[in-house]
């Protein structure tokens, strides 16, 4: 599996030359979510018992940061490389589709993470350290980004063009991250906007990411972590059939 | 030849995209050691053959060898025993040249190859560029990593898709060199070019592509005695030149002469029927038919 690791380590080293754009700046803007949201809503809104709206907020802003950028890493990569033609550097190579995924799976993944503790870390200084439940935490961290990492390798290989891709983060990523129960409880939506909030798989992804910190949760935590699961499954049959048929790449 | 596994085997080779059929029936075998030329208009389908020798492209049908091993199914010892030098001037902006070597490197499995990179950053000049990032090397210098990037994990079978395109002088004389080093070394060499004199000077052999189907594959010097016609120009002292004649030679732009033949007899009867008309020749210029020519009567033609 030695190809597996330099296109491995070719992915990690490319996020980490331009840092500032991939860890930095995911940090910032979601600290600046917290402050914003929190100023606004931190007297007015206790959703659950005994927790303060920022201790609330955290986990989501957490779990919404790794989820964009396990995206955003694999599906940048893969449009940039398809734009500028260097995407021959890793299909002349002896290359299995199976190493293809996980080199760009795990890149995205790690990617993910770092942010995710990057903004973990940073939002401590506002929202007191709690950690009930690691275990529940490190599996949805995990499966979350593996999720949309593939969601990312799929988009990247589909899209032909900058701007195509732009769609899909900003018409079905943007929409299922923040419509999932970031920001409130879907027990505060009309019955409707509920019963909606329950077949987006990232609102599981978020409400038992949550469950690990304040140890309550909309619904029960080890049905979030099979729907997760399943969907992470799901995504992987179909990337890796994509990459088999060489869809788009090899025509 | 030999009858040694081909280095390249193509077998009825059909590719079609929507409405082209880019190949349409290629086959061909290529030895190994052999300097090959793959010459044809554009879109005649050489960039087609050569994705598919390299996993880029699937064929409809057909099947297609790397030193006997199967492009589809094989494509791991296949891709190892193939360096391809792509068309497109490509980079990866990320990073520099030392990385992208070592990084490609990488993708055939090699560890530890700095030694050969070493060697490949000299061969080809860019030794002092090692740590430069690679969207701040000239054109030439891209070019060259390419070609570093299609060596470094020394594949017996090196395709080079018109690298000199675009390409200075002085690039392309040092490029030669080193890929006639390599030849010299046994490396086999497909090459595609539209300059037709570099075909002429480094192929031993050459296939002629044309709307996806070799109208043409022969040895360089068969190839060059398909068409005999030599070509004199002339600056004669008079105008009166003998009646027999006054078909063949052509006035050209300059106010000299033209005339085609195909046998130097031929030629020594103008001389001599010219002393008689009391034209005397005041300068000649001979023209060898080179491999353009052939190339344009067998486009034409076909």
């Amino acid at each position: 599996m030695s190809g597996f690791s330099a296109l491995f380590y070719k992915e990690l080293l490319r996020f980490w030359k331009v840092v500032v754009q991939t860890v930095v700046a995911p940090v910032v803007t979601a600290l600046l979510y917290l402050l914003i949201f929190s100023h606004v809503l931190e007297a007015h809104i206790e959703v659950y018992p005994g927790v303060s709206y920022t201790s609330f907020l955290v986990p989501g802003l957490v779990m919404m940061s790794m989820l964009q950028n396990a995206f955003s890493n694999s599906s940048s990569s893969l449009i940039q490389s398809k734009m500028q033609g260097n995407i021959v550097f890793v299909l002349l190579p002896p290359l299995s589709y199976l190493e293809f995924f996980l080199a760009y799976l795990g890149a995205a993944i790690l990617r993910g993470l770092i942010v995710g503790l990057g903004v973990w870390v940073v939002t401590l200084w506002y929202a007191p350290f709690q950690l009930p439940h690691p275990v529940w935490l490190l599996a949805y961290a995990l499966l979350a980004c593996a999720i949309m990492a593939a969601v990312g390798i799929v988009a990247g290989i589909w899209a032909e063009k900058y701007d195509q891709l732009a769609a899909f983060q900003n018409f079905l990523i943007l929409p299922l991250t923040f419509l999932s129960g970031v920001f409130y409880s879907i027990h505060s939506l009309p019955p409707f906007w509920q019963a909606v909030s329950r077949v987006n798989p990232v609102f599981y992804l978020i409400d038992g990411f949550r469950y690990a910190f304040v140890g309550q949760s909309d619904t029960d935590p080890g049905l979030g972590l099979l729907v997760a699961g399943a969907c992470f499954v799901a995504i992987s049959a179909l990337t890796l059939m994509l990459l088999k048929s060489g869809y788009k790449l090899r025509h | 030849m030999s009858q040694a596994t081909p280095a390249i085997h193509v077998d009825d080779l059909r590719k079609r995209f929507r409405t082209t059929q880019a190949l349409d029936g290629v086959s061909l075998d290529i030895q190994p050691g052999e300097f090959f030329g793959l010459l044809g208009p554009n879109g005649a389908g050489k960039t087609t053959l050569i994705s598919i020798l390299a996993g880029l492209t699937r064929a409809d049908s057909g099947q297609a060898a790397i030193m006997g091993h199967d492009v589809v199914r094989d494509y791991r010892q296949a891709r190892r025993a193939l360096g391809v030098v792509p068309q497109e001037l490509v980079y990866d902006p990320f990073f520099n040249v030392r990385e992208t070597l070592r990084i490609q490197s990488g993708y055939f499995g090699l560890k530890h190859n700095d030694g050969w990179i070493d060697e490949i950053m000299h061969h080809l000049d860019l030794a002092q560029h090692a740590d430069k990032n690679t969207q701040n090397l000239s054109g030439g210098m891209k070019r060259r990593l390419l070609v570093a990037q299609a060596l470094v994990h020394k594949p017996p079978v090196i395709v080079l898709d018109e690298p000199t395109a675009g390409v200075d002088v002085d690039l392309r004389r040092s490029l030669w060199e080193f890929v006639s080093r390599l030849n010299r070394e046994g490396h086999t060499i497909l090459l595609t070019t539209h300059y037709l004199e570099e075909a002429e000077a480094l192929c031993g052999r050459i296939a002629m592509l044309k709307s996806g189907r070799i109208v043409a594959c022969d040895t360089t010097r068969n190839l060059l005695q398909l068409t005999n016609e030599h070509c004199a120009q002339l600056r004669l002292d008079g105008n009166d030149v003998p009646v027999a004649w006054q078909d063949r030679l052509l006035r050209d732009a300059e106010g000299g002469w033209r005339v085609n033949f195909s046998e130097y007899r031929e030629l020594e009867t103008l001389l001599a029927d010219l002393r008689g008309a009391g034209v005397r020749v005041t300068e000649m210029h001979l023209q060898e038919p080179d491999l353009e020519d052939v190339f344009t009567d067998i486009m034409k033609r076909t």
